[in-house]
């Protein structure tokens, strides 16, 4: 009897993961689309960029604004390949791209590459703090007051809502005048390990946390109702017990679809930040570049930042079957 | 003193805020291996009676008692922490809807096995996945050790109730309170979960069951106690409380029951006079073309891993003018296909419909469209069916046919038809009860003056007391305007109590049909006899 039973499961889990094999192929696929529709949208748009290149490459290698020579823009025409049909460009382009070869900065000449890794990570280090910091702002205030009735559970989420609304650098401007510049606990400015790291973080988790509080509070009320949580509670369980284990891994789902967008928008919302808090980073790399006009390096930031966006939205997809593993069998 | 009783209850009171009491002094015992029944329609305060047992009727609840003891144990004032040792492990309780009763998230022997953590026995993870398949294994349900480790939703729904049941019997608690353990479940379903809890029972466990059907009631209570209006109307053995019910309310409830000895009469005390319009002669015909017949009628759907699915499978019927055919089966039977089929809201692939002799489905919906003022349909939840923003006057106004003159004169013409006053006009669909909700559904359906109405489960969310007024109405309908009913249903006793002639369905398939006190009294085929044999009826006759 046990054999058989063993037999049966087993098959069972074998088309299961035939499945959930088949599943991940037409996400990751999915995702390699996108990243290819991007790269070919971030190329139009240069391409179709008014003003003359070879001209702006030279003045910006010179730091001057002259009229340069004729045969000084064939050269740099030649050297680009800016003469090419713009199918064999694109075709450059993107094979620069599977390659790892994003081009060279005009200004800096030097590889892109090379640039955008010297300034990503302190960038992911403070968008991934800031996504913790906003889960467990939201998790703990919503475990503590979702459902209940009571003063204490409106201010909270009032106060989510304000500060779902509140730009981080505003935010980020008055935690750096009470925690930094008055009580003097943190930096100032500057990347200087964990201690530097806190206040950015926070900035940009604040908002967010309220967000996802948001999200996440509503649903939990939601959940509260369902009649398993009094099916968990008649056999002997406590209302937080209750909360904690059954009610919170519910209401997170809909937190998690936001997650993927959350860490794009993060990514964006790190440029400010940078500059409010003088961090290095991909933010002020992008400000820079657009305002010289150094077109493969903002090219490769916006490429990269894509490719970003696209792997975090994966992450989630994959990880939301884990959470809720209704998933696995549809 | 001999012993105490097992649970004692003495004037439970509770209120939700100041003057909002919804059990106004409940009082019963409850010995080991008896059953007591709280019976009532909703809003009676059964369920909050029941919940109060376990100390958590509710936020904002406020619960008193002279008495409320557990084992001669005092549970008034009982602090919280104390509660939660009497959860689970002396007081087991089971929910309905065993789907929404568990968390979807989670393997189903993980459910059973909290109660087992929460109270600190079998504390080794392997001792407690013994313990639970050792529980599904005792509740009846096959291959434990798989079932253990699926989600609810891959369990069926019988299994998923005796999972919650074998979630609320971890501890071998003495008392088990069900609320309303069958409700969601077919018949045959329904059958095997009363066998199984009269079985606990029989272990010496007693048992507080909470239900609106008196059927399942007289089956398994000892004593009963019918509430009305957070009060008890009556209470007493149960042979007494069904055999001379002393309350005109208990009186009232079992008259209301449809069944076979229904037929042909009022199940609820008429209230108002009923306006009384041109009568036409409603005795069916049969000599004329059918009114509506379906010639093997066979519907696939795609299953979402793609795979083919034949919800109904070539199954072919008549529907003469002024005749009730009944179509009986559970759920999955493809009963709600073969409506959505006759509407032509659904095109079979094979087979076809057709209505006064002449073709139906195979029409395209622009020529059907005229034609579509001769049948209509009332669902079983109204709600759904009506825009939420619209007032009654606009969804009856809006079923008018176009040529109609004199709307606002037949809209109160309609309303009357259904005993609803004037005063409904203007309300919207959520300010009605499921009962007036009902009404207006119907309304709604006679408006074009159909010779065909199609009631797909019309009565099945009412309590058996709203139940009785709409049946009651549709009858007289029937005999006032000689509409002819395809009336759907999986409950034995209304299609009884309703139809001339019956089909029963079991898995798409026409398995038998006949004349309704033929196929139900003496039912031929295997499939109907089961059915009909896991029928709760109620035990004891009434006295006349």
């Amino acid at each position: 009897m046990s054999v058989v039973t063993a037999g049966v499961a087993s098959t069972a889990d074998r088309a299961g993961g035939r499945r959930r094999v088949r599943w991940v192929a037409s996400r990751l696929l999915g995702a390699i689309t996108v990243f290819w529709a991007t790269a070919t949208f971030t190329f139009c748009v240069q391409a179709l960029m008014p003003g003359n290149r070879a001209e702006m490459i030279i003045n910006l290698a010179s730091g001057t604004f002259s009229q340069p020579s004729a045969a000084q823009i064939a050269a740099v025409n030649a050297k680009y390949g800016f003469n090419d049909p713009l199918i064999v460009q694109y075709s450059h382009y993107i094979s620069g791209l599977v390659s790892g070869d994003f081009g060279e900065s005009y200004q800096a000449h030097r590889p892109v590459i090379d640039i955008i890794a010297e300034q990503i990570w302190p960038t992911i280090q403070l968008t991934l703090s800031a996504l913790v910091l906003a889960w467990v702002m939201a998790i703990v205030l919503t475990l503590a007051t979702a459902g209940r009735q009571g003063r204490v559970s409106s201010f909270v989420g009032a106060l989510q809502v304000a500060i779902a609304v509140s730009p981080p650098y505003w935010i980020g401007t008055i935690l750096l005048v009470i925690f930094a510049v008055k009580l003097g606990l943190f930096p100032v400015e500057g990347n200087n390990g964990l201690p530097g790291l806190v206040l950015p973080s926070l900035a940009l988790a604040i908002p967010l946390s309220g967000f996802i509080g948001r999200i996440i509070r509503e649903e939990f009320a939601r959940v509260l109702e369902q009649p398993f949580v009094m099916s968990s509670r008649m056999r002997g369980m406590g209302d937080f017990g209750v909360r904690l284990r059954h009610v919170l891994r519910h209401a997170v789902l809909p937190g998690v679809t936001l997650s993927g967008w959350a860490l794009g928008a993060l990514f964006s919302g790190a440029a400010v930040i940078e500059t409010v808090f003088a961090r290095p980073g991909i933010g002020g790399l992008l400000v820079s570049a657009t305002s010289v006009r150094d077109i493969p390096l903002v090219t490769g930031i916006i490429v990269v930042s894509a490719g970003m966006y696209i792997v975090a939205n994966l992450i989630v997809d994959l990880a939301y079957p884990i959470i809720d593993p209704r998933l696995k069998a549809a | 003193m001999i012993n105490p009783p097992l649970l004692a209850v003495d004037n439970l009171r509770v209120s939700f805020g100041r003057g909002n009491e919804v059990v106004k002094g409940v009082s019963f015992t409850v010995e080991a291996g008896r059953c007591l029944a709280i019976v009532g329609e909703s809003g009676s305060g059964k369920s909050v009676t029941a919940r109060s047992l376990v100390g958590l009727a509710g936020q904002g609840a406020l619960v008193q008692a002279d008495r409320l003891s557990f084992e001669g144990r005092d549970l008034t004032a009982l602090p919280d922490r104390e509660w939660r040792r009497v959860r689970g492990r002396h007081i087991g309780f089971v929910l309905q809807d065993a789907l929404v009763s568990l968390d979807q998230l989670r393997p189903v022997g993980r459910e059973i096995a909290e109660g087992l953590q929460l109270h600190g026995e079998a504390r080794s993870r392997t001792e407690r996945t013994e313990h639970v398949v050792r529980l599904l294994e005792r509740v009846g349900v096959p291959e434990p050790t798989v079932k253990a480790r699926q989600l609810p939703h891959e369990l069926s729904g019988g299994q998923r109730q005796r999972a919650l049941i074998a979630a609320s019997l971890a501890l071998d608690p003495k008392l088990l309170i069900a609320d309303e353990p069958t409700t969601a479940l077919d018949v045959t379903v329904q059958a095997r979960i009363l066998d199984l809890l009269a079985e606990t029972q029989a272990r010496g466990k007693a048992l507080i069951l909470i239900s609106h059907n008196l059927a399942v009631v007289s089956r398994m209570a000892d004593e009963v106690i019918v509430m009305r209006r957070g009060e008890v109307v009556e209470c007493g053995a149960a042979d007494q409380v069904f055999r001379e019910p002393r309350h005109e309310y208990t009186r009232r409830l079992l008259n209301a029951v449809p069944s076979m000895h229904s037929r042909g009469t009022r199940l609820a005390p008429a209230s108002a006079p009923r306006p009384s319009l041109p009568v036409q002669p409603a005795a069916p015909s049969y000599a004329e073309n059918p009114l509506l017949q379906a010639n093997g009628l066979v519907k696939r759907f795609r299953r979402p891993d793609g795979s083919l699915h034949t919800a109904v499978r070539g199954v072919s019927f008549s529907l003469n003018t002024g005749e009730t055919l009944g179509i009986v089966g559970e759920s999955g039977s493809g009963k709600s296909t073969v409506a959505r089929m006759v509407m032509a809201l659904e095109t079979p692939d094979e087979g076809e419909v057709l209505l006064n002799g002449a073709p139906w489905t195979a029409l395209p919906e622009r020529q059907r469209r005229k034609w579509r003022r001769g049948i209509s349909i009332v669902y079983q939840d109204p709600l759904s069916s009506f825009d939420p923003r619209w007032t009654v006057e606009r969804v009856i106004e809006d079923s008018l046919p176009k040529d109609e003159a004199h709307r606002r004169a037949r809209v109160t013409e309609l309303l009357e038809l259904v005993s609803l006053s004037n005063a409904f006009r203007i309300r919207r669909p959520l300010e009605l009860s499921g009962g007036q909700r009902q009404r207006v559904a119907i309304a709604r359906a006679i408006a074009s003056r159909p010779k065909v109405i199609v009631c797909d489960e019309p009565v099945s969310a009412l309590d058996v007391s709203i139940q009785a007024q709409i049946l009651d109405l549709l009858g007289d309908l029937k005999h006032q305007f000689g509409i002819s009913y395809l009336f759907i249903s999986h409950d034995l006793g209304v299609i009884h109590h309703l139809s001339d002639r019956v089909l029963v369905m079991s898995q798409g398939e026409a398995v038998e049909s006949g004349d309704v006190d033929d196929i139900l009294l003496r039912p031929q085929c295997r499939y109907t006899q089961d059915l009909v044999a896991a029928v709760p009826r109620l035990r004891f006759a009434l006295a006349a």
